[in-house]
């Protein structure tokens, strides 16, 4: 694995894969091969477009999608901020994984479903979940959908084609199979993109989906988000394997790595998969190579097990900077329009965030609604009985 | 009216619903072109082809998690699990998220699907073949366990389960599979889901029982009539959610109740019935609930006759609460 091109940091790979910063934290062994041939690039260093793999944008298009990562990122850091101020409990983000969420949203068709893991809300809102039903969902209200019953970020939406979000790992792979293998049954052109990250490519759920993928021949994108960690656990140990991608390999999938914080590489190799999965090719896995920039979640300090210089070469490739810079030399963007977008933005939260606070929590009745159909006799008596008893005190309800 | 043993009836339920409604899927190992190991779903293959009835790589958590997605998208999948005691490695799926799917979305996923898996001993099948995990599954919200006790029920049960709204884990008592035989109605049968049935109405010792000991608890009230003692046995029929009212309206009569259920005692399905009754029906009571089960051991191969609760154990437990 050439190693030539690498940034001069702590990131340095040995050809067999392993990577210390010599001191005892591990670093993530992230083979940012963004020079290596196998990994598809469309935006060049010089920030030109590789025509042999431009998938061709519209302006239009261009600057809706780099308005989408601007506000996925400024969500992202108000609602960390909201959690460190007590007032929602928990966020989990996708902080400089915007181009990887982002092109592969955009790349699939308007009938095609997508299936999260938890970190991808910039796809539910491009689906065209509206902003206050994902605050209500954060401050888990009697208008959050969910009914406060999940955590933050643990939103569904079936009416944009979007999965149900749970926790558990790998869980949407083999469902996502599923789905996409019913509308082939049932003969209807329909794939359906699973997200999720390197950590879950170690899942039972991970081999199960794709060998079924494999051998059934499902219309599937698997798109792996390798950002280099799974909570503290870096790639280098969570496979022997050198890429993600050439797992696909043991189950009949082809498999290609992108430059994931390049947004113009995610919608190429997307959108060809696509194009496989409705040829009736069947099944692709997608590697991005990208970066979690921050920690696992708001109950992660990122600090505990891996040095800051170890992020600072991802920091250079952040996929908001980078597209900025295009548009700049492209189609013209300034300063002024860069504060008036943040300034849009971040009323419209605000005024979402001001309307979930000032709404009330769940009901106690809905505490024992929709765990079936109807509901029986049991729950019943169980919700009367805490109806009738007294209420948890010091818990703002 | 024609006479089927269990399989037959289950054969027929599904052949009816899959011609009734072209959603329904038939998925797991060895059910495709053999008609699974047990022949229950033989000809369904033939007649519906590779796309309805699918044969599946070796992988229960597979099985489960591509059902529960062909569910989301809107077919009726009927997954069978080749053994009760091979369900574990589809556990997650069926605890995390099948079980949680439509509470989890505010109701916009009711993930709904049918697994069908031969529970239960007997058959010489020791640790591995033999068991009854149904608490296992009682006891995460959101789930309905059924296991009937002959074929006529099979059939009805398990239209009633596909139709249902919520997913259904349905057990086949595989001890009783061809030994059960009766009339079963031709045609459109329900039974309806959370409806126990009086199989043998008496007026001193309420039996609770499901699956093949029903016949164990019919002999042993057999055997107690003999000796004076006239007991109704009550069968389950839907273990979840329980037909509390059959219980408490039997117990209330009788004062004495004995549970039967194969699976270990402790944190059994039997505990929790014991439990309600205490509950509901305690001034009622002339003696301590009693439940005869399987034991707190992995399931035996050579010693499994003594494991069971057959009606030789029974007996005794009856005789000792109507006389207490």
């Amino acid at each position: 694995m050439s190693t030539a091109t690498q940034p001069a940091s702590s990131l340095a790979s040995t050809a067999s894969g392993g990577s210390t910063d010599g001191s005892a934290n591990p670093v993530a062994r992230h083979p940012l091969d963004a020079h290596a041939p196998d990994v598809v690039r469309v935006l060049r260093d010089d920030g030109t477009l590789d025509p042999a793999t431009d998938p061709g944008l519209r302006s239009d298009e261009v600057l809706t999608l780099y308005r989408a990562m601007v506000r996925a990122r400024l969500l992202d850091e108000r609602l960390v901020l909201l959690q460190r101020q007590g007032r929602i409990g928990f966020h989990i983000g996708c902080l400089g994984e915007e181009a990887s969420i982002l092109g592969s949203a955009f790349a699939m068709r308007e009938n095609d479903w997508i299936f999260p893991c938890y970190r991808e809300f910039a796809a539910a809102l491009w689906r065209g979940m509206p902003l206050q039903r994902y605050v209500d969902n954060m401050f888990g209200n009697t208008n959050d959908p969910v009914k406060g019953r999940q955590m933050p970020d643990h939103y569904t939406w079936k009416r944009g084609k979007f999965g149900s979000v749970s926790s558990p790992i790998g869980t949407q792979i083999t469902q996502a199979v599923g789905f996409a293998w019913a509308a082939k049954i049932r003969k209807e052109d329909l794939t359906a993109l699973v997200y999720f990250g390197d950590g879950a490519t170690s899942s039972n759920e991970f081999h199960n989906g794709m060998n079924f993928a494999g051998v059934f021949k499902t219309p599937v994108v698997f798109f792996c988000r390798n950002n280099g960690w799974a909570i503290s656990v870096p790639t280098e140990r969570q496979t022997a394997s050198e890429t993600f991608a050439q797992k696909g390999v043991a189950y009949g999938v082809p498999g290609v790595r992108c430059d994931g914080n390049d947004i113009f590489a995610v919608i190429k190799v997307t959108r060809d998969a696509v194009a496989r999965a409705a040829r009736g090719e069947g099944s692709t896995i997608i590697e991005a190579l990208t970066y979690r920039l921050s920690g696992h979640s708001t109950s992660d300090d990122p600090k505990a097990y891996r040095p800051e210089a170890g992020v600072d070469p991802w920091r250079r490739l952040d996929p908001i900077p980078r597209l900025r810079r295009y548009i700049e030399r492209t189609i013209g963007w300034t300063d002024a329009q860069d504060k008036e977008l943040e300034a849009e933005l971040d009323a419209e939260l605000k005024a979402a965030i001001a309307v979930s606070e000032k709404t009330a929590a769940p009901s106690l009745e809905s505490m024992f609604e929709d765990v079936f159909g109807e509901m029986p006799w049991h729950l019943q008596e169980q919700r009367d009985e805490l109806l009738r008893g007294p209420r948890a005190k010091g818990h703002g309800h | 009216m024609p006479q089927m043993n269990m399989v037959q009836a289950i054969n027929d339920a599904l052949r009816h619903e899959m011609r009734r409604d072209s959603r329904v899927v038939v998925l797991g190992e060895d059910v495709g072109k053999v008609g699974g190991v047990f022949r229950v779903t033989q000809g369904l293959f033939d007649e519906f082809g590779d796309d309805r009835v699918i044969d599946t790589p070796l992988s229960e958590g597979g099985i489960i998690g591509t059902a529960i997605g062909m569910a989301l998208y809107g077919l009726v999948p009927v997954p069978e699990i080749q053994f009760s005691d091979f369900i574990f490695p589809a556990y997650d799926q069926i605890v995390s998220e099948l079980a949680k799917y439509r509470y989890r979305s505010g109701g916009e996923y009711p993930a709904k699907l049918v697994i069908r898996t031969p529970t239960g001993g007997g058959i010489r099948g020791g640790h591995y073949h033999s068991q009854s995990p149904e608490a296992q599954f009682i006891h995460v919200a959101g789930l309905k366990v059924v296991c009937p006790s002959n074929p006529a029920d099979a059939k009805g049960l398990l239209l009633a389960s596909i139709r249902d709204p919520d997913p259904v884990l349905f057990f086949e008592p595989k001890r009783i599979y061809r030994a059960a035989k009766g009339e079963v109605p031709e045609g459109d049968h329900t039974v309806p889901l959370g409806k126990a049935s009086v199989v043998r109405k008496g007026q001193n010792v309420t039996i609770v029982v499901w699956g093949a000991m029903l016949y164990e608890a019919l002999e042993a009230a057999n055997q107690a009539a003999a000796q004076g003692i006239d007991c109704e046995v009550i069968d389950l029929r839907t273990l979840w959610p329980l037909d509390i009212e059959t219980i408490i309206t039997s117990v209330k009569k009788t004062g004495r109740v004995v549970v039967v259920h194969e699976a270990p005692k402790s944190c059994g399905l039997g505990g929790e019935i014991v439990a309600l009754i205490n509950e509901k029906a305690f001034l009622h009571l002339e003696a301590p609930p009693k439940r005869v089960t399987g034991f707190d051991t992995p399931f035996p191969y050579t010693l499994e006759m003594e494991y069971l609760p057959l009606s030789h154990r029974i007996l005794p437990a009856i005789i000792e609460t109507a006389r207490y």
